[in-house]
């Protein structure tokens, strides 16, 4: 590619959001190397997380299924991919109770790295024999076809526990409600800020928007990735810092002699 | 070692995404990357067909309960795709008249435009029109004053309710104009423009700071879930 002369190397226009972008990086990778030299931050107890386990026993003592939906997305969606490392986990709390775990999926791309994702959580949790790539089918494409399957694979295999963790959209309430119907404990995620509440309406967790995201390095546990999390929270600050700083700024410009008017000055003569 | 060259993949094309809006340069870039993931993605539809396939004859041959529903889709799938791939019905394209196969398969009048127009779409309008009772459903539960946040949650959704029809204007148009702020209608706008506005933003923030979170976690190769591999 030929940078042409008079092109300059960085879009002037997004230069403030680059600086926030920055900053917020530093932010993140300064808590990580913290937390990885021993600075690990506690974290707050997230119940649809730790819900996890109570909803995988459930399933196991009933005898019936877990559904795991994530999503109606392909991998180039960070709630796709958000929605996989947390099936990993399910997936190795299933394989330890032994319980049945069904992954209906609406891309191809995200039924092979759910596979992958399934199969690895198998082998970590000693149990290679109850992996099966069966149970991760591709259903369609088509938002309705596949919100139409998921509901009738509940209203037929009745699930004792429903994850819904990924990106939704319409379908959102179908798969709740039909969920809530057949008594599954349910647990929702996803950032689709429009359809949270019908998942606070329906389910009996609900992890919002950044929690949603928090899940994976929550349940991993691990040091550096749980110091990714407050490295947010600090970014957070800034940010509330800012916002308050604007709104202060722009209140006091609003009250200034020289943007309020005197009404007898703006007469015609 | 394929581990390794996936998550290369990953960092490369993270990074060029992230640079893309900022490097007037690397906006080609990222547009290759986005090609090379649907070209990716294409090539995986026919790992997810057959999937489909595999599963749905599994099924008809078991004969166990829904077998029939198997067959339905088998014969769905199967119609659609040599509809669509042989063509059938499509009428040549003006520029290429004598060329049989020059119109396109979802062109006006073709089987699969039928398909598509007098199958899909009824099929789809239907499930999303039973939305509406499925809104009722939790919309009576989720509404239950059992405690303070339930009380504000019903009353607000009440001047909301109320706002948006005609019934707003009839039960509170009589309010003078210096108390216009309280009649429904406008409290309506209030609720959405302020409270509700105020509150999804700072969800949005949140998920902004979170994506950004796990997209570094992502290209440092410190959350691997994804690929199969424990952090």
């Amino acid at each position: 590619m030929v940078l042409g002369a008079d092109a300059s190397f960085l879009n002037p226009d997004k230069l403030l959001l680059l600086v926030v972008l920055a900053a917020t990086c530093a932010c993140i990778v300064a808590s990580m190397m913290a937390a990885r030299a021993g600075r690990v931050p506690k974290i707050r107890r997230i119940a649809g997380l730790e819900a996890v386990e109570e909803a995988v026993g459930r399933a196991t003592e009933m005898g019936r299924p877990i559904l795991f939906v994530p999503g109606i997305q392909d991998m180039d969606n960070p709630m796709t991919v958000a929605g996989i490392t947390v099936l990993s986990r399910v997936a190795g709390t299933a394989a330890q109770y032994d319980a049945t775990l069904d992954v209906p999926v609406s891309r191809s791309l995200v039924m092979q790295a759910a596979r992958e994702s399934v199969q690895a959580a198998a082998l970590q949790a000693g149990q290679p024999d109850w992996y099966d790539p069966e149970r991760i089918r591709y259903i369609t494409d088509e938002q309705f076809g596949y919100a139409a399957y998921a509901a009738g694979a509940m209203a037929r295999d009745k699930p004792a526990a429903c994850f819904y963790m990924g990106c939704f959209f319409a379908e959102s309430l179908i798969l709740a409600e039909n969920g809530n119907a057949v008594g599954a404990i349910q647990i929702a995620g996803t950032a689709e800020t429009a359809q949270l509440p019908f998942f606070v309406a329906s389910c009996d967790y609900t992890l919002i928007g950044e929690e949603f995201f928090a899940a994976s390095a929550y349940l991993s546990g691990a040091p550096d990735q749980l110091g990714t999390l407050r490295g947010q929270d600090i970014a957070k600050a800034l940010i509330a810092l800012a916002l308050a700083a604007g709104v202060a700024m722009a209140t006091i410009e609003a009250f200034s002699p020289a943007t309020v008017t005197d009404p007898a000055a703006e007469v015609a003569p | 070692m394929s581990r390794s060259v996936a998550l290369l993949i990953c960092l490369v094309g993270g990074l060029t995404m992230l640079v893309s809006p900022f490097l007037p340069m690397a906006t080609g870039w990222a547009n290759d990357v986005t090609d090379w993931f649907n070209i990716l993605a294409a090539m995986a539809f026919v790992l997810g067909g057959g999937s489909l396939l595999k599963v749905q004859l599994m099924r008809l041959s078991a004969r166990g309960p829904g077998w029939g529903y198997s067959a339905v889709t088998l014969l769905a799938f199967v119609v659609t795709l040599w509809v669509g791939l042989g063509k059938v019905g499509v009428v040549a394209d003006p520029s290429a008249p004598t060329v049989a196969w020059s119109g396109k398969p979802d062109d006006e009048g073709s089987a699969f435009w039928w398909i598509y127009l007098y199958v899909m779409t009824p099929i789809t309008s239907t499930l999303f029109a039973v939305l509406a009772f499925y809104v009722a459903s939790a919309a009576f539960r989720a509404f239950r004053a059992k405690n303070l946040e339930a009380t504000l949650l019903l009353a607000t959704a009440f001047v909301i309710l109320l706002g948006r029809t005609f019934a707003g204007v009839v039960l509170t148009g009589w309010l003078p104009d210096w108390a216009s702020g309280l009649r429904l209608e406008n409290l309506a706008v209030t609720i959405m423009d302020v409270f509700n506005t105020a509150g999804n933003r700072a969800i949005i923030i949140g998920i902004a700071l979170g994506v950004a979170s796990t997209g570094i976690r992502l290209m440092l190769g410190l959350d691997r879930s994804y690929l199969g591999g424990d952090a």
